[in-house]
């Protein structure tokens, strides 16, 4: 059997570990992330898996492990060994952060262009018409009408801030997107409209995602891969429809077995 | 001149579920299970319901795992085998090999039934303007009345919903079909299309593995029977 080469991963995770005093919160978690690949990190309150999308993000520094990633110029760095300018650049370019709280993700006291604009500023544009059009656009690409440009996020709904959040870090194009329990405390609707935004969106700009979620469902619809994490471990990774309909760990079974159908 | 291996081919294939919610019981389904399917054939897995018909269709389309055995499925000049295939090289197949169609649709919120059927199109290969005038064909020729094409599938009925499956099933060109009794809910009329979708993936050179519940429509595409019943030998009573 001939094994296709395969490009170097976009980001590769390896022996990951976070001790808050005697809890292990994250206990040697390693895993690679290719260009466009979803990955979903599912477990219930207190699993570790938001403490994992910290630590990738490098918003909590590890005890143990590593987090690299393949640059835009093709050279795989260790992100612990950027220098703070460096990381700061590469968030706000080649990596968003769609966080559960929007309050957290967005500049709340600046207009709903401005937090798109000020991400492009970011990347060095300075001519306003453009960054205006842009910012524009990319509202409507989320459907957010065009006379709400100028008011804040402090005016919008939980789903239109969830959409102004996607807008703002996806205008830079980046290529990997983090994002933290991104539709939950939304109402049903608008949990549908969001995930199936976010599912047409990754699949038409190639993203590779990690979604940390509690929602197998929102696990089912976005992911290609899942990671199960409990009490700061991987219990059972793999394929995600292979991971929820045959699971074989017993914690996943019981995940699995627990969600009430509707 | 060396004859080309089958498209898929199940050699010695095991299969159990191990039920951690219920003491670790473990439940045998399939064992020594070895078939082959090569282009141009149907081959109908017959037996009991429970056999472990709809197991084997699944482990091929690399949804359940594999107990024991491999699973090779073709794909251009190379055979990659299910059981050990990593994640994205099974992703890779599907996008290119292999087609599946349940029984059930799986709805995706807000998107039109020829949205649907489109995208199954373009992911699996075809140009876009391709895909939008075979997802037309396909759900004309399944009956499906062009006022639902705009319509999410979720407020359809089963029929219906089971049309917009096997469009979406059949629209790319992909030399492997797995069908799960893509007839179950239709009326005859639409049996009958169905049988006529299948001869003309055979006529294309696909291999089709199927479970069809429904007699009449086995005997019409059925170019091989196989009694799974004969994939338990091995296991204890």
């Amino acid at each position: 059997m001939i094994e296709p080469l395969l490009p170097e991963p976009l980001l590769t995770v390896d022996g990951l570990t976070k001790r808050y005093g005697r809890r292990l919160a994250c206990d040697g978690i390693g895993f690679t992330l290719d260009a466009g690949e979803v990955l979903a990190v599912v477990g219930e309150s207190g699993s570790g898996k938001s403490t994992l999308l910290s630590l990738i993000a490098g918003e909590v520094t590890a005890d143990a492990g590593t987090v690299s990633y393949r640059m835009r110029d093709g050279a795989t760095r260790d992100l612990a060994a950027l220098s703070v300018v460096d990381r700061r650049a590469l968030m706000r370019t080649d990596w968003g952060f769609v966080r559960q709280d929007a309050t957290q993700g967005l500049r709340m006291a600046v207009s709903a262009g401005g937090n798109v604009g000020e991400r492009l500023m970011g990347v060095g544009d300075r001519h306003y018409g453009r960054i205006r059009a842009t910012a524009l656009d990319w509202l409507a690409r989320v459907e957010i009408a065009p006379d709400r440009v100028d008011d804040p996020p402090t005016r919008f709904s939980g789903g239109m801030r969830q959409r102004l959040q996607i807008a703002r870090n996806l205008v830079t194009a980046p290529r990997l997107v983090l994002m933290d329990e991104p539709t939950s405390g939304l109402d049903v609707s608008v949990q549908a409209r969001l995930l199936d935004m976010i599912r047409g969106l990754v699949a038409e700009l190639g993203l590779a995602v990690i979604i940390v979620t509690h929602d197998l469902a929102v696990a089912r619809l976005l992911s290609h891969r899942v990671l199960v994490m409990r009490g700061g471990r991987v219990i059972e990774t793999g394929l995600t429809d292979q991971v929820l309909d045959d699971p074989q760990a017993a914690y996943t079974q019981l995940l699995v077995s627990s969600v009430l159908a509707a | 001149m060396t004859s080309l291996p089958p498209l898929l081919a199940f050699d010695d294939v095991a299969k159990s579920f191990t039920l951690h919610l219920r003491g670790g019981a473990v439940l045998p389904v399939i064992a020594g299970a070895t078939l082959a399917v090569h282009p141009g054939e149907c081959v109908v897995l017959g037996g009991a319901s429970g056999a472990g018909k709809s197991s084997l269709l699944k482990m091929a389309y690399g949804n359940y795992r594999c107990a024991a055995g491999a699973i090779r499925v073709r794909d251009g000049a190379r055979v990659v085998d299910l059981a050990t295939a990593a994640p994205r090289e099974i992703l890779g197949l599907r996008r290119t090999t292999l087609a599946y169609v349940s029984q059930f649709l799986r709805v995706i919120p807000r998107v039109g039934a020829r949205a649907v059927v489109e995208a199954a199109g373009i992911e699996g290969g075809l140009a876009p303007e391709a895909a939008r005038s075979r997802a037309a064909d396909l759900l004309t020729r399944l009956n499906l009345p062009e006022r639902l094409w705009g319509l999410p599938p979720a407020t359809f009925s089963g029929g219906e919903q089971q049309r917009v499956n096997i469009a979406r099933g059949l629209i790319a060109d992909r030399p492997i079909l797995l069908l799960d009794e893509p007839t179950a809910s239709l009326d005859a009329e639409n049996r009958a299309v169905v049988v006529a979708l299948i001869a003309e993936k055979r006529a294309a050179g696909a291999g089709i593995l199927g479970i069809f519940h429904d007699a009449d429509v086995r005997e019409a595409v059925a170019t091989r029977i196989v009694d799974v019943a004969a994939f338990r030998g091995a296991m204890a009573a």
